[in-house]
């Protein structure tokens, strides 16, 4: 058994969905989603009994191309995330109607096809074709299925699009040119280059534009907004919980191995950068009057801070940057969850018409108050264990920019629970809100779930991803 | 054994929440109200056990459950620690709790929501419980975090009013800004240690031979930031006042007797680490004495009756801080007791006049009320007895010895703490001869409906004015049993020595008088001249200052809240316009070239000769020139 079967899985799902016409889409989605969760689990198994998972395979003689798929603890974790997220994501929609579902519902499951395959391609092309894949089922997801203004939609989703798309050309540059000096994409062949100052530096850059724009980092990240808000919220849980953390991924697994002199070097410009992201992502939150876009700059400013801990180098920061990710990633869903159920009965996202819904579910308000809380990084749960190791790795390089950084944990407080108090308390509003559905509460539950349990106990979790973090620590101090 | 009762002290309220959120409606009131009250006293009984053994045995018990968070330098353990220090806080923590829990039966009985009322509470003593016998500063941090939640839950129980969620959220945020202080002086514990864990940071300080004092001054300072948000000190305490929003058993608990002590369990946990930072402990005594100051003259002035309480809280935490800052953490310690009784005494009692007289709370329309309400009146002239520092109350005890430390350290922080004692004893006597006496000044409606609290509110009354009364046995001058219990925690009480001299005999003579010359102030004016405090429009002068706490809320609000929202907007509106046209931008100037670059293409032979002739022309002269 290797990882190549998660990927046949997903994508066999894809075109199974797609033959099953409308009616059934949803339900094989689900199926082969929560297959593809449940293999990957029986593989992380394996994983930790210390088998061999990996594929590797010639896949194209001239240029040399190999199908490689590296399952390390890193990936693991990315790939567990994806493939436990995409049927949660799926069942979330369960109960909307969408037109010509079976496309919709294929599309989904090809793009956690894409994003898997990026997290486990260990060869820069494969990676680079993977990477561009995922981009567009969610450049059609959100131009179809989307809401608001057909011309509005069209514009922010052909931006995000073209956008990201140029970003990562440059990253493609980069390989090509690492593949004159190495004759090969794959990883450790590109890791024995030798390479100076100056080049790595161009090929920092290089991967740079393609994640800061991805993740995104201020200031590229004008895209985030108006696409989280105008995609479907299936399509927003997809990029905001998974396709995000393709960047920070990236940015540990490609970038700063590749290229650790240039890392080293400009260290503190980026990690400041990430921290800027942080404050100017919470004061712009502050005013927004759209929940799904509160929460997309929510998002910028959680994204900056694990940007901050992968660029401090440290084993910390890059293990916080992972742990936080991955609770982001369950967090966030769980958030854009909330903003489309308020959605189903009152048919707006704008925090000023909500309020008083409390007095009339109270279990409801309790998920969303939890899920609030995490985000806001409460101990005990998740989101806690990654914050604060990312904010001690941080305290590591400069005090200072524990404190800049930290500021979320007041600025985040502060947006998040305005929005929480005018959306959710109240007299009680005049509008129904019937209470939530058992699909609805179910999700809701795994989600909160999830982030207590590993809240409380994240060694699983740390004891995976440390090991191979640990190697890319070494790539990063290798001398060449 | 003793982990498996750790554990049922531990989670025996949390358990109490959890079938209260989730059956609580099912079960109805009664039930839900016995399960609530249960459930912390079961943590009680639990706590007098742990008591009772490490008073024989003397040894702390420590219990490590697993592996919580792994740094690379250290790993975090989820543990507990039960020793002196914990279990004497877990014994009011509980003790009051029970009470405050039984209180609450009859307090909340109308409200349609009581089964969350009492699931709010359960979690918070969870928390409390955590935060206390967390082994290391990170569960601790659970613990810390966990009631700053139940306070913001609790202060906005009734969440249909905006302002209460307002000042909810007020009390979160204030909090967090203390937490982000907690968590740098976490970092810089954990760098210079590499342990978040007591006993082996104790170790680890006590064995230093070079500490870099720079960055252990700087964690110390750090800490206290947190201890200032949690613990309601300037510049962090305007959370406080406004947190009365909260229905009273709250305020009695939460905000008078438990919660707001958490500062100073924290330094007196770390005295090791404290004592070594002198620079940091004078400015806590400074900041302490200062606060107890301000809040009192804010307190000499207000007109609801909670809102004299919560201010009265803020000062008196104020001279807790001061005896921490002058290294008599036992001192602190004792007055965080006798406060946690003759306060929420205090504070239950003012609900007790509330709940007669259906929800006011402007003591400005009471009055007399002494005839009809005679168990409430006794027992909160008792606790006010108390914390006047009449002699032989418990009150007297602890801020006497407060007083002691301050002058034997530095008179002017005695003169402050000693004007802020008269003016406590003006205050509190202002608000019971306000309440209690003269003639009743609300409504007819409300004068017919007057009675005494059922007893299910009267019975804690009167078990906390006892305790109110005679809590200061626990240290009594020259020999106190609370020091020989807190020794293996402050080692420097072993060699401490108990004299009462002269100048002791007139610090105290001092005080009681000064403590009579309040009440006595408060008498003439308020009984003698039958005094009513005026209209909110026609206070003027230093008063209206006094009345609007100095502008503290406005002042903050011009300089942080404002600021903030405005630079929102301007990022929101302006920036986020601007760098979103920068990337439209990029794409209309490749869009221009690749336009301007068509009219090239137009099909005329002749252009194209003509670029032809000019390309060759340039290739040859480069060729002949590169030669």
């Amino acid at each position: 058994m290797n990882v190549s079967l998660i990927l046949i899985i997903l994508l066999v799902g894809a075109f199974a969905t797609f033959l099953a016409g409308d009616k059934l889409a949803s339900k094989v989605a689900f199926f082969f989603g929560l297959a593809a969760a449940g293999c990957s689990i029986v593989l992380l198994n394996h994983y930790n009994l210390g088998e061999n998972i990996s594929f590797i395979n010639q896949w194209i003689t001239q240029p040399n191309i190999s199908f490689a798929l590296k399952a390390d603890g890193l990936s693991m974790a990315m790939l567990l995330l994806t493939t436990v997220l995409t049927p949660i994501i799926i069942f979330s929609s369960f109960g909307n109607d969408y037109k010509n579902s079976k496309s919709f519902y294929a599309l989904i499951l090809f793009m956690s096809f894409a994003m898997a395959g990026t997290f486990l391609a260990s060869d820069g092309l494969l990676y680079y074709i993977f990477w561009e894949l995922s981009l567009i089922p969610i450049y059609f997801i959100a131009l179809i299925w989307g809401n608001g203004d057909a011309e509005e939609r069209k514009k922010a989703v052909v931006k995000f699009f073209i956008y990201t798309l140029a970003g990562s050309l440059f990253m493609l540059v980069a390989f090509v040119y690492m593949y004159q000096k190495a004759g090969s994409f794959l990883l450790e062949d590109l890791y024995k280059l030798n390479l100076t100052a100056t080049e790595q530096l161009w090929i920092f850059l290089a991967f740079f534009l393609a994640y800061a724009i991805k993740i995104p980092l201020i200031p590229f990240h004008t895209w985030q907004a108006n696409v989280y808000q105008k995609a479907p919220t299936v399509g927003t849980m997809l990029l905001s919980g998974i396709m995000l953390k393709m960047g920070l991924y990236s940015v540990i697994r490609w970038q700063l191995p590749l290229a650790p002199l240039a890392a080293k070097e400009y260290m503190y410009i980026f990690i400041g950068l990430g921290i800027a992201g942080v404050i100017y992502g919470s004061i712009v939150a502050l005013k927004q009057k759209d929940l799904k876009k509160l929460l997309a700059y929510s998002s910028l400013a959680h994204v900056g801070l694990i940007a901050a801990g992968t660029y401090t180098l440290t084993l910390d920061g890059l293990r916080g940057a992972v742990l936080q990710m991955i609770a982001h990633g369950f967090v966030v869903v769980g958030l854009f969850y909330v903003a489309e159920i308020i959605f189903r009965r009152y048919e707006t996202r704008a925090i000023a018409e909500m309020g008083g819904i409390r007095s009339q579910t109270p279990k409801f308000t309790s998920m969303f108050l939890i899920l609030v809380l995490a985000s806001v990084a409460l101990p005990s749960t998740f989101n806690f264990v990654g914050e604060f190791t990312v904010l001690y790795s941080l305290s590591q390089i400069n005090i200072w920019f524990a404190i800049l950084g930290g500021t979320t944990i007041i600025l985040g407080a502060y947006y998040m629970l305005k929005m929480f108090q005018h959306a959710m308390l109240g007299e009680t509003n005049t509008k129904i809100f019937a209470d939530v559905t058992f699909n609805e509460g179910a999700t809701l539950v795994i989600i909160i779930a999830v982030l207590f349990f590993f809240g409380m106990y994240p060694k699983p979790i740390i004891d995976l991803i440390t090991p191979s973090l640990q190697e890319i620590l070494t790539q990063i101090n290798r001398i060449n | 054994m003793d982990t498996n009762l750790a554990l049922v002290l531990l989670f025996a309220p949390f358990l109490g929440f959890l079938i209260n959120v989730f059956f609580g409606k099912t079960l109805g009131k009664s039930l839900s109200e016995i399960i609530g009250t249960l459930s912390v006293a079961v943590s009680f009984a639990v706590t007098i056990y742990f008591f009772l053994q490490i008073n024989q045995t003397k040894q702390a018990i420590n219990i490590d459950l697993f592996d919580w968070i792994q740094i690379s330098n250290f790993k975090v353990s989820f543990g507990f620690l039960l020793d002196q220090l914990s279990i004497l806080w877990l014994l009011f923590v509980t003790g009051i709790g029970s009470l405050i829990h039984l209180y609450s039966i009859s307090y909340m009985h109308d409200d349609e929501k009581m089964h969350t009322f009492f699931a709010y509470l359960n979690l918070f003593v969870f928390f409390m419980i955590t935060l206390v016998i967390g082994s290391n500063l990170l569960v601790m941090f659970i613990g810390w975090e966990g009631v700053g939640l139940c306070s913001y839950l609790l202060i906005g129980f009734w969440y249909k009013n905006q302002e209460y969620n307002d000042a909810a959220k007020k009390a979160f945020i204030m909090n967090r800004i203390g937490d982000l202080g907690l968590l740098i002086g976490i970092f810089i514990l954990g760098h210079l240690f590499s342990t978040l864990d007591y006993a082996t940071l104790k170790t680890a300080i006590a064995g230093a031979t070079d500490l870099n004092m720079y960055w252990l001054s700087a964690a110390a300072f750090a800490l206290f930031i947190g201890a200032c948000g949690k613990s309601a000190q300037i510049p962090l305490y305007t959370w406080l006042p406004d947190a009365m929003a909260g229905p009273t058993p709250v305020s009695a608990l939460i905000h008078a007797a438990t919660m707001v002590t958490a500062g100073i369990f924290m330094i007196t946990r770390l005295n090791f680490l404290f004592d070594l930072t002198p620079d940091v402990q004078s400015i806590i005594a400074v900041v302490g004495a200062v606060t107890a100051l301000v809040a009192a003259t804010i307190g000499l002035v207000q007109n609801d009756i909670k809102k004299v309480l919560a201010y009265s809280t803020v000062s008196q935490l104020g001279l807790m801080f001061l005896a921490l800052g002058l290294g008599a953490y036992e001192v602190a310690v004792f007055h965080v007791i006798t406060h946690a009784f003759f306060k929420a005494c205090l504070f239950l009692g003012s609900g007790s006049v509330i709940h007669a007289l259906h929800g006011e709370q402007d003591m400005r329309k009471m009055g007399g009320l002494k005839k009809a309400m005679p168990i409430t009146f006794i027992t909160m002239l008792i606790a006010s007895l108390a914390i006047s520092g009449v002699p032989l109350f418990s009150g007297f005890f602890s801020k006497d010895e407060i007083l002691l430390v301050a002058f034997h350290h530095n008179i002017p922080l005695w003169v402050v703490a000693s004007v802020a004692s008269i003016m406590t004893a003006f205050y509190m006597f202002r608000l019971m001869f306000l309440t209690f006496f003269q003639e009743f000044r609300g409504t007819e409606e409300q004068k017919h409906h007057l009675h005494e609290s059922p007893s299910l509110i009267t019975f804690p009354l009167i078990v906390l004015a006892i305790l109110a009364t005679i809590g200061g046995l626990i240290s009594l001058p020259g020999h106190s049993w609370l020091n020989e219990y807190l020794t293996p925690i402050l080692p420097k009480l072993a060699s401490a020595e108990h004299h009462l001299g002269t100048t002791e005999y007139m610090l105290m003579a001092i005080a009681v008088v000064g403590g009579l010359v309040g009440i006595g102030l408060a008498y003439a004016k308020y009984i003698k001249q039958n005094t009513v405090p005026t209209e909110d429009s026609e206070i003027t002068g230093f008063s209206k200052v006094l009345y609007n706490k100095y502008y503290v809320d406005e002042i903050y609000d011009a300089i942080f809240v404002k600021p903030i929202n405005v630079l929102s907007l301007f990022f929101r509106d302006t920036i986020e316009t601007a760098l979103s046209s920068l990337v439209f931008g990029l794409g209309k100037v490749t869009n221009e070239i690749s336009f301007q670059g068509k009219k090239i293409q137009n099909g005329s032979i002749g252009l194209y000769l003509l670029v032809f002739v000019l390309g060759l022309c340039a290739i040859v002269s480069y060729l002949f020139l590169a030669q």
